[in-house]
């Protein structure tokens, strides 16, 4: 008989082995999954997997691959603080639009001066300004009248979608758009574009910051005594209050942090790769970067390879749609898949199976 | 077969010079296709896709079709359109308003690729544009709602509040008007194309309100799904003609037929005779197609909105004839007049007698 039973310390070495064993099982899932579509399985999860960063059109892919992963590092970044220490922000989404929409206000605002030493700073400032006070009211709800800040934050994203289609038909709207929804193009305003700081690497600020975050989170986790009352909130809510921990604080500085990145990732996107403010400008980014956060294992290394790998299969994704003519379905199914198998494999982190009677 | 022209030329060469990449030659044509929606979506990207399987079924061998669904409008739609190219299209159609940027900005990168984007208003030497004249097809619809409703109340659900849908709002509007100077509009913006769940809300709210007629610029099945389960409401088909849903809820349907354009456009690629070209069809060219009438519409009625169909298919009447109004009571225009296309391509206000606002 089959048992399971509790470690007295999570495994070390199933923490490392969970998500590469998760990927495992997804690729041979996911490849049966596709040869009972008719698809070829090995062809597809190699061209999934492989062809965009070695395959025949790489040069082009692999820059491709650091503009959608930078987004989703930097977001998840911000959130995994809050979900070590038990807050959960579920509404990066909304916290990016508000982000993104403050960061284009603040530089149509000036449109067409040219001052992009003072607009494009001030534009990051707003992005940050924007995601923080969009994740501030869960943090004062939650802190001042215990709401769950799960849902509340939730909820925010749709007011914010509201009012990301006002924005894009109202105030921020192209005077010289023919009548029809969205703003001024940012990307082609020289004051506030955010574009490729070496042609053709993909790398734009939006990449930088996120591995700036990277790296700054780590120092923070593993040196400061702030990443320590974190991981002590999450491992343990009591122990971190007789030592002296604010709670409110802590939920306060968590929030801030994920929704000032969140902000901040709208803002890049805005004046880079998306470039207007349109009625549906955001395409999930917020939600896709708390499971790479998970299968990052909430580490910024490992966020740092789980943000590749979800861009990985996102563009790899799209490949088998155009040449082997996979479902986009499937390719989501595929996505899905990969949090779910990690969320069942990290059973092994903390228990470990018995085979045999219980004593 | 043509062969691939795309490294023949030297901008093209450069291009593939700049990303790195390997020459490469094939024999046969390649066309590609952008969708916004699910091939399953039963409307806008089902007939899409319908005109992409036109072209397998005309050109046989001689052509190969690549498509990519649920592309999202912005960057990811452009790294789509890019891989398309780089895996050797001839011409790429991007079906859907949203995508305008992203193929100018693609196309410029491949200027012997040539591209076809639906319903914008942006073109270039490689670039056409092409739409359909629904309005036409909604005056249709108008007559017939405005003959069938009961309570007075014609219920809309509109997508986004862009020129195509607010054209068709207008022209719904004056023909249900035309024959039942009572009738009402009620609007909902459900600011989707395709998101079979706000639809049904959108319809059963609608319906609550008391509206017996519910027509939908959004592609999903589901309004006819709630106004089936509420009994004595009609529907039209939207896109695509949702036959299953006959007779009763959906009594008729517009239908956006591409396959012959999408035909004529690849036989010009393989011929070499493209060029571009702004395209806008309605009922008389066969792009428009409005769906049978069904037995649920009294005889009379559907016998005069086929003449009405047919007067507009035959260009003797054009659905936006004066004397008609703003919204705000200016005049727009005068008796007789006909709105020209420069007008219509931009159209933002509504017609006198519409409640409400379009949302900004």
């Amino acid at each position: 008989m089959l048992t399971l039973e509790k470690r007295p310390q999570p495994s070390k070495a199933w923490v490392y082995a969970a998500p590469i064993l998760a990927v495992v099982i997804t690729m041979i899932v996911g490849g049966a999954v596709f040869a009972l579509l008719g698809k070829p399985p090995l062809e597809a999860i190699r061209t999934i997997f492989y062809d965009p960063i070695f395959g025949e059109f790489a040069s082009y892919s692999r820059p491709q691959l650091l503009i959608k992963a930078g987004p989703l590092i930097l977001i998840a970044i911000g959130l995994s603080f809050g979900f070590r220490a038990g807050i959960w922000n579920i509404g990066a989404e909304g916290q990016y639009i508000i982000g993104a929409l403050a960061a284009a206000g603040t530089g149509l605002a000036f449109y067409p001066m040219e001052a992009r030493w003072l607009i494009f700073p001030l534009m990051i400032i707003a992005g940050l300004a924007g995601g923080m006070l969009w994740a501030a009211i869960p943090a004062f709800l939650r802190i001042r009248f215990k709401t769950n800040e799960i849902l509340v934050s939730l909820m925010l994203v749709y007011v914010a979608e509201a009012i990301q289609a006002s924005m894009a038909l109202n105030l921020l709207r192209n005077p010289d758009g023919h009548g029809f929804p969205g703003s001024r193009n940012l990307s082609q305003y020289s004051s506030s574009a955010n574009l490729e700081l070496i042609s053709n690497s993909g790398i734009h600020w939006g990449v930088l910051a996120a591995v700036t975050a990277v790296v700054f989170a780590y120092f923070i986790l593993a040196r400061h005594r702030f990443g320590f009352d974190v991981r002590l909130a999450g491992q343990s809510p009591r122990a971190a209050g007789f030592a002296g921990v604010d709670a409110g604080r802590l939920i306060f500085i968590c929030m801030l942090i994920s929704g000032g990145l969140a902000g901040a990732a709208g803002m890049f996107e805005i004046a880079g790769p998306a470039g207007r403010v349109s009625i549906d400008f955001n395409v999930g980014y917020g939600f896709t970067a708390i499971i790479v956060a998970f299968l990052g294992r909430l580490h910024p290394v490992g966020i740092l390879i789980a943000g590749l790998l979800m861009a990985l299969t996102y563009i790899g994704g799209e490949l088998a749609q155009l040449s082997l003519g996979l479902p986009g379905a499937a390719i989501q199914l595929f996505q899905g898949m990969l949090l779910f198998f990690l969320l069942a494999v990290d059973v092994m982190t903390s228990y470990r199976i018995r085979f045999g009677k219980t004593e | 077969m043509k062969r691939r022209t795309l490294l023949a030329s030297g901008a093209g060469a450069a291009t593939m010079a700049m990303l790195g990449l390997p020459a490469r030659a094939q024999e046969k044509t390649k066309v590609g296709f952008v969708f916004v929606g699910p091939i399953g979506d039963g409307g806008w990207t089902f007939e899409h896709n319908n005109g992409r399987l036109a072209v397998e079924a005309a050109f046989g061998d001689a052509v190969e079709t690549v498509y990519a669904e649920n592309v999202p409008e912005g960057p990811d739609a452009e790294r789509v359109m890019t891989q398309m190219a780089l895996g050797g299209a001839d011409l790429i159609f991007t079906t859907s308003f949203g995508y305008m940027e992203p193929t100018l900005n693609v196309a410029a990168k491949f200027p012997n690729v040539k591209f076809e984007h639906a319903t914008g208003y942006m073109r270039a030497d490689n670039v056409s544009t092409y739409s359909a004249r629904f309005y036409e097809g909604r005056a249709v619809q108008g007559h017939i709602a405005g003959n069938l409703t009961k309570s007075n109340k014609i219920g809309y659900i509109g997508s986004f509040p862009i020129p195509e849908v607010i054209r068709g709002i207008n022209s719904a509007f004056i023909h249900a008007r035309k024959v039942n100077p009572d009738v009402e509009f009620k609007i909902v913006w459900a600011f989707t194309w395709f998101d079979p769940a706000k639809e049904a809300d959108a319809a059963k709210v609608l319906i609550e309100q008391g509206c017996d007629v519910v027509l939908q610029h959004t592609d999903s099945t589901a309004p006819q799904a709630a106004a089936q389960a509420a009994g004595n409401v009609y529907t039209f088909g939207q896109a695509s003609d949702m036959g299953e849903y006959a007779p009763m809820p959906r009594v008729s349907s517009i239908i956006d037929n591409w396959a012959p354009y999408y035909v004529e456009r690849t036989k010009a690629v393989m011929d070499g005779t493209w060029t571009s070209v702004d395209t806008w069809d309605g009922i008389g060219r066969g792009m428009v197609g409005i769906g049978e009438i069904s037995d649920a519409v009294p005889a009379d009625v559907k016998a005069s909105a086929e003449a009405l169909r047919d007067s507009i298919a035959s260009g003797a009447y054009h659905p936006f004839t004066g004397p008609l109004n703003k919204q705000d009571g200016s005049a727009w225009l005068a008796d007789g007049e006909v709105a020209d296309d420069g007008t219509l391509a931009g159209l933002g206000f509504y017609v006198e007698g519409i409640e409400g606002d379009i949302p900004s």
